[in-house]
C-alpha cells in the first residue's frame, strides 16, 4: 500500500509541529514555574531592601545594584572595544592572514567555556593584579566573555549595509572615518545594538565567572572595588543553601522578568529602527 | 587623522586575539608542566582523582563530560532540527514571529535556574521512576538539551533559509509536495550549516558549569549507566578551583587545557563545515 | 534623522557610563575593608556578625566570601583576604605561617532522611559506611536499600575534619556524591530517602534527622561537655600582625556580644 505524498506531508507536519510545541512547552514550564512560585513574593519592599539574615529576610537591592554596576563595567569595556574591532574588520581591511588570525581569535574566544574565564579572571584580576573580589574583576572578566558576541553581531550588521551608502559618501569626498560614522554606522545601529543587548543579557545570567571574580558579599557595593552579588549569584546561593525557597523563586522571577524585558525591548527597538528605514 | 583612527581600530581588533592569547598563555603555562610531569597518558587516562595523594587521573571527568554532552545531543538535536524545519518551512507566518523569539528566550534563562528546577523537579522524578540517585547523567542531559536547543534552532533556521530559493522552487515545480522538497532538497543542502549549529551546541554543552554541578551528583567514578552520577571537566574545575594549590592547582589548569583543546577542535570542525555550506 | 540622534544619545551615554565607573572607582579604595574568606560553614555566622558590627560601626566595611576552608587559608596567605576562616580539626602545613585565633566550635551531625528507620550509628559503622564497606541499610537494621553517600568537596573544612574524625586515614568511598556546601548536602539528604551525609549541627532542621553517635545525641550541649566527639574549632587566620580595623573586628567576635550572637545562632562559643 503506497502512502500518498500528501499523507506523508500531513504526518510530517504534525510531528514537526509537536517538536516545536515541546520546545515551547519547555519554555512555558520553566518560566511559568518560576513566575508562579516567585512573582507573588516580589514586592516593592523586596526590591528595595538590603539582604538580611543570609537572604532569609529582607530584599535584594544590593544584588540589583551589583548586577547593574557589573553590567556597566562589562559593557563599558566590551562595547567600544567590540564595535571598534568590528568597524576595523568590516571597513578598513581586506581579507588577509592578519584578519584571518583575528577572526580565528574571535571565534575561539567565543567558544571558551565560562569557567575558564572564571579561572582566568580569578588568577589575573583577583590575585595577581590585586583587585580582590570586586565588581571590577567581575566586569573585566565578563567583558572578555561577551567581546566576541558583540564583535560578531556588529560586524554582521556593518557588512549588511548596502554598498551604495559607502560609495555615495566616498564620492562626495568623505574620508574613510567620515564614511563610517556618518553613513554606515547609523544604518548598522540596530544590529550593533542587538549585539550589545545580547551581551548585556549574557552578563546578567552568568554565574560561574561572577562568583569566582566578584565574590558574594551581601552588602551594598559602594564602588567598583567592592565585592558584590549579582542577582544570578544571589539566586544560586539561596537555591543551593535551601535557605529560603520563596526568596529564591522571587529572585529568579525578577531575573526572568528582567531578561524578558531586555529581549522584548531589543526586538521592538530593532523593529522600530528597521521600520524607519523601510523608505531607504 | 584617518591613519590614527585606522591604527586605533586595528589595536581594538587585536584586543580579542590578545585576550585569547592571554588566557591560553595562563592556562598553558600553569597546566602543561603537570601534564608533562605525571605523563600525558597517566593524566588523560588515569582513573583515580585524589589530589591530596597526588593522583591526577581525569579519565572519569572526560567520560563524564562526553556522556552528558552525548546525551544532550541525542535528546536535543532531533527536537531542535525538527523545530527549525517547522519554523522555517511549515509554520504560519504569524506564528513564527511569536515562536522564534519565544525559543530564543530559552537561551536567556540563567543556567542556575535550569539547574535549580532540575534539582527540585527532574532529579526526584528520575529517582522515583527510574531509580538511581536522580542526580545523574540523564538529568544533566535533559537540562543541557533544553539549554542548547535555542542555539541549534537559530543556526539551523539560518542554514535552511540560506539555501538558494531556486533549489526549493525547482523541486516544487517538478511536482514535489512541500515536505518532499524539504526532506529531499532542503535537508541535504542545509545539512552542513545545521551540523555547524549542532557543533556549536555541543561546545555550549561541554562548557556548561553551574547547572551541571547542581544536577549531576559530582561523583568521581566512571559511570556505568545513564542513571549514575558523574562529574564533568568543568564541574571539577569549578568545585576545586578556589583552594587548590601547588600540583593540585596545576592539575586543574591542565584540565582547563584539555577543555580548551576540545573546544578549539570543535570550533575548527564547525568552521570547516560552515564554510563548505556556501 | 532618527538614527543620528540615537547615535548621539549612545555617544553621550557611553561617556556618562565610563565617567560613572571612573568616579565610583575614586570612591572607597581608601576605606578600610575587612575581607573574610573561607569556611562555608561559618559564612552565615560571619555575615550575621558583620551585620551587627556594621550597625554599631556604620563607616566600617566588612566583606564576607565563602569558598571553603582551603580558600580561606589561601586567601589569608595571598592577601586576598585579611581574615581566613577555617573550620578544621587540625590546620595543615601551609597554614603554619598564619596566626590562628579560635572563635567558635561547631559540631558535625551525621544526617539521614527523616523516613529512614535507622536512628543511631556506632563509630565503626560510620567508618565502614563512608569508606564504602557497608553498602546496604539492611546492615544497620534498616530497609534493603543501597546507601547513598553525600559528601563535601575536598577543600571543605567540614569534609577534612569529618575524614579525620570518622575515617581516620581511609579514603571516602568512590561511589560518593559530592555537593559543595552544607546547605546543598542537607537538601540532597532531604530529597533522597536512602542517603546519608553530614552537616553542621546548627544546620540540622526538620527536614533531616541527625543520628545518635554511639548513643549520644548530636547537640551543642553534648559537644560542649565533650560527650559528642565530632566537632571542630573555627579559626580566624591572619598573616602577621592584623591591621587595627581588622583587630577591632576580631575583638568584637571574641567579645561577650559576639560570642552571644554565635551561641544564639547555633554555634558553641569558645569563651
Amino acid at each position: 500500500m503506497r502512502i500518498s505524498p500528501l499523507t506523508t506531508q500531513g504526518i510530517a507536519k504534525v510531528l514537526l509541529a509537536l517538536a516545536c510545541a515541546a520546545a515551547v512547552v519547555a519554555l512555558i514550564f520553566v518560566v511559568g514555574f518560576v513566575l508562579a512560585g516567585g512573582l507573588r513574593h516580589v514586592t516593592w519592599a523586596f526590591l528595595t531592601q538590603p539582604i538580611l539574615d543570609m537572604g532569609r529576610a529582607g530584599g535584594i537591592l544590593p544584588a540589583i545594584v551589583g548586577t547593574l554596576m557589573m553590567v556597566f563595567v562589562a559593557i563599558g569595556i566590551a562595547a567600544p572595544l567590540g564595535v571598534a574591532s568590528a568597524i576595523y574588520l568590516a571597513e578598513y581591511t581586506v581579507e588577509s592572514r592578519i584578519t584571518q588570525g583575528i577572526r580565528f581569535g574571535i571565534n575561539c574566544l567565543a567558544g571558551v567555556p565560562s569557567i575558564i574565564f572564571g579561572l582566568f579572571g580569578f588568577i589575573l584580576f583577583v590575585v595577581i593584579l590585586g583587585f580582590g573580589w570586586s565588581i571590577l574583576s567581575g566586569g573585566f572578566s565578563l567583558a572578555a566573555m561577551i567581546l566576541p558576541t558583540i564583535i560578531r553581531t556588529a560586524e554582521e550588521a556593518l557588512r549588511s549595509v548596502p554598498r551604495q551608502y559607502r560609495d555615495v559618501a566616498a564620492s562626495l569626498g568623505a574620508t574613510r572615518w567620515q564614511v563610517v560614522t556618518k553613513s554606515v554606522l547609523p544604518y548598522a545601529l540596530p544590529g550593533i545594538l542587538t549585539g550589545i543587548i545580547l551581551g548585556i543579557g549574557r552578563s546578567i545570567e552568568e554565574t560561574a565567572v561572577v562568583i569566582f571574580t566578584a565574590g558574594s558579599a551581601v552588602q551594598m557595593p559602594h564602588s567598583v572595588f567592592d565585592s558584590a552579588r549579582t542577582m544570578a549569584v544571589h539566586f544560586y546561593i539561596l537555591a543551593r543553601e535551601g535557605v529560603s525557597n520563596e526568596n529564591a523563586y522571587a529572585t529568579a522571577a525578577v531575573l526572568i522578568c528582567t531578561i524578558l524585558v531586555i529581549n522584548v525591548g531589543a526586538y521592538s527597538l530593532m523593529h522600530r529602527m528597521m521600520r524607519g528605514r523601510r523608505v531607504a | 587623522m584617518d591613519r590614527w583612527v585606522s591604527r586605533l581600530l586595528f589595536l581594538a581588533a587585536c584586543s580579542s586575539t590578545f585576550v585569547l592569547a592571554a588566557i591560553a598563555l595562563f592556562i598553558f603555562k600553569e597546566g602543561v608542566p603537570i601534564m608533562v610531569k605525571s605523563g600525558l597518558g597517566h593524566f588523560l587516562l588515569g582513573t583515580a582523582w585524589a589530589p591530596l595523594e597526588g593522583q591526577f587521573g581525569i579519565l572519569p571527568f572526560i567520560i563524564g563530560s562526553l556522556c552528558v554532552t552525548f546525551g544532550a545531543l541525542v535528546l536535543g538535536v532531533p527536537l531542535a532540527v525538527a523545530c527549525a524545519f517547522y519554523l522555517a518551512e511549515f509554520a504560519p507566518r504569524r506564528w513564527v514571529n511569536v515562536l522564534k523569539p519565544a525559543i530564543e528566550l530559552l537561551a536567556g534563562i540563567p543556567s542556575v535556574v535550569y539547574g535549580f528546577l532540575g534539582v527540585m523537579w527532574l532529579a526526584p522524578l528520575i529517582r522515583t521512576q527510574l531509580g538511581g540517585p536522580g542526580l545523574s547523567i540523564l538529568a544533566a542531559s535533559c537540562v543541557l538539551a533544553v539549554m542548547i536547543l535555542p542555539t541549534i534552532v537559530g543556526v539551523s533556521i539560518d542554514a535552511i533559509q540560506a539555501v538558494p530559493r531556486t533549489y526549493k522552487e525547482g523541486a516544487l515545480a517538478l511536482g514535489a509536495t512541500q515536505w518532499q522538497a524539504a526532506w529531499r532538497v532542503l535537508w541535504p543542502a542545509a545539512r552542513p550549516g545545521i551540523l555547524a549549529g549542532v557543533i556549536l551546541g555541543m561546545g555550549r554543552a561541554v562548557g556548561e558549569t553551574m547547572a551541571v554541578i547542581m544536577i549531576s551528583g559530582n561523583a568521581t567514578r566512571i559511570p556505568h549507566s545513564a542513571l549514575d552520577s558523574v562529574r564533568t571537566l568543568t564541574a571539577n574545575i569549578a568545585i576545586e578551583m578556589g583552594y587548590a594549590v601547588g600540583a593540585h592547582r596545576e592539575a586543574l589548569f591542565a584540565t582547563g587545557v584539555v577543555l580548551f583543546f576540545f573546544i578549539m577542535i570543535l570550533n575548527v570542525v564547525a568552521l570547516r563545515f560552515a564554510r563548505r555550506a556556501f | 534623522m532618527r538614527s543620528r540622534s540615537a547615535l548621539q544619545f549612545l555617544n553621550t551615554a557611553s561617556i556618562v557610563l565610563l565617567g560613572f565607573v571612573a568616579l565610583s572607582g575614586c570612591g572607597s579604595r581608601g576605606r578600610n575593608t575587612v575581607t573574610l574568606a573561607g569556611s562555608t560553614a561559618f559564612q552565615p555566622f560571619a555575615e550575621k556578625l558583620a551585620e551587627r558590627y556594621l550597625a554599631a560601626h556604620p563607616d566600617a566595611s566588612i566583606n564576607v566570601q565563602g569558598g571553603g576552608s582551603a580558600v580561606g587559608i589561601q586567601a589569608a596567605i595571598s592577601g586576598a583576604a585579611q581574615i581566613g576562616m577555617a573550620d578544621l580539626v587540625q590546620l595543615p602545613e601551609e597554614a603554619k605561617s598564619l596566626t590562628a585565633t579560635a572563635v567558635a566550635r561547631d559540631g558535625i551531625a551525621i544526617v539521614v532522611n527523616p523516613s529512614n528507620p535507622v536512628s543511631g550509628i556506632t563509630s565503626s559503622q560510620a567508618h565502614d559506611i563512608f569508606a564504602g564497606r557497608i553498602r546496604s541499610w539492611k546492615d544497620l537494621g534498616g530497609l534493603e536499600a543501597k546507601i547513598r553517600i553525600i559528601c563535601r568537596e575536598e577543600g571543605s573544612g567540614t569534609r577534612r575534619s569529618f575524614d579525620q574524625l570518622v575515617l581516620g586515614g581511609d579514603r571516602v568511598s568512590s561511589d560518593a556524591l559530592f555537593q559543595n556546601s552544607n546547605g546543598t548536602c542537607r537538601e540532597a539528604v532531604t530529597s533522597d530517602p536512602n542517603s546519608i551525609g553530614y552537616v553542621s549541627i546548627g544546620l540540622v532542621n526538620q527536614k533531616v534527622k541527625a543520628l545518635l553517635w554511639n548513643g549520644i545525641a548530636a547537640t551543642n550541649a553534648n559537644v560542649g561537655n565533650g560527650s559528642y566527639p565530632l566537632a571542630r574549632p573555627i579559626y580566624f587566620l591572619t598573616r602577621g600582625e592584623p591591621a587595627p580595623h581588622v583587630r577591632q573586628f576580631i575583638d568584637y567576635v571574641l567579645s561577650a556580644e559576639g560570642q552571644g550572637i554565635l551561641e544564639t545562632e547555633g554555634l558553641i562559643p569558645v569563651k
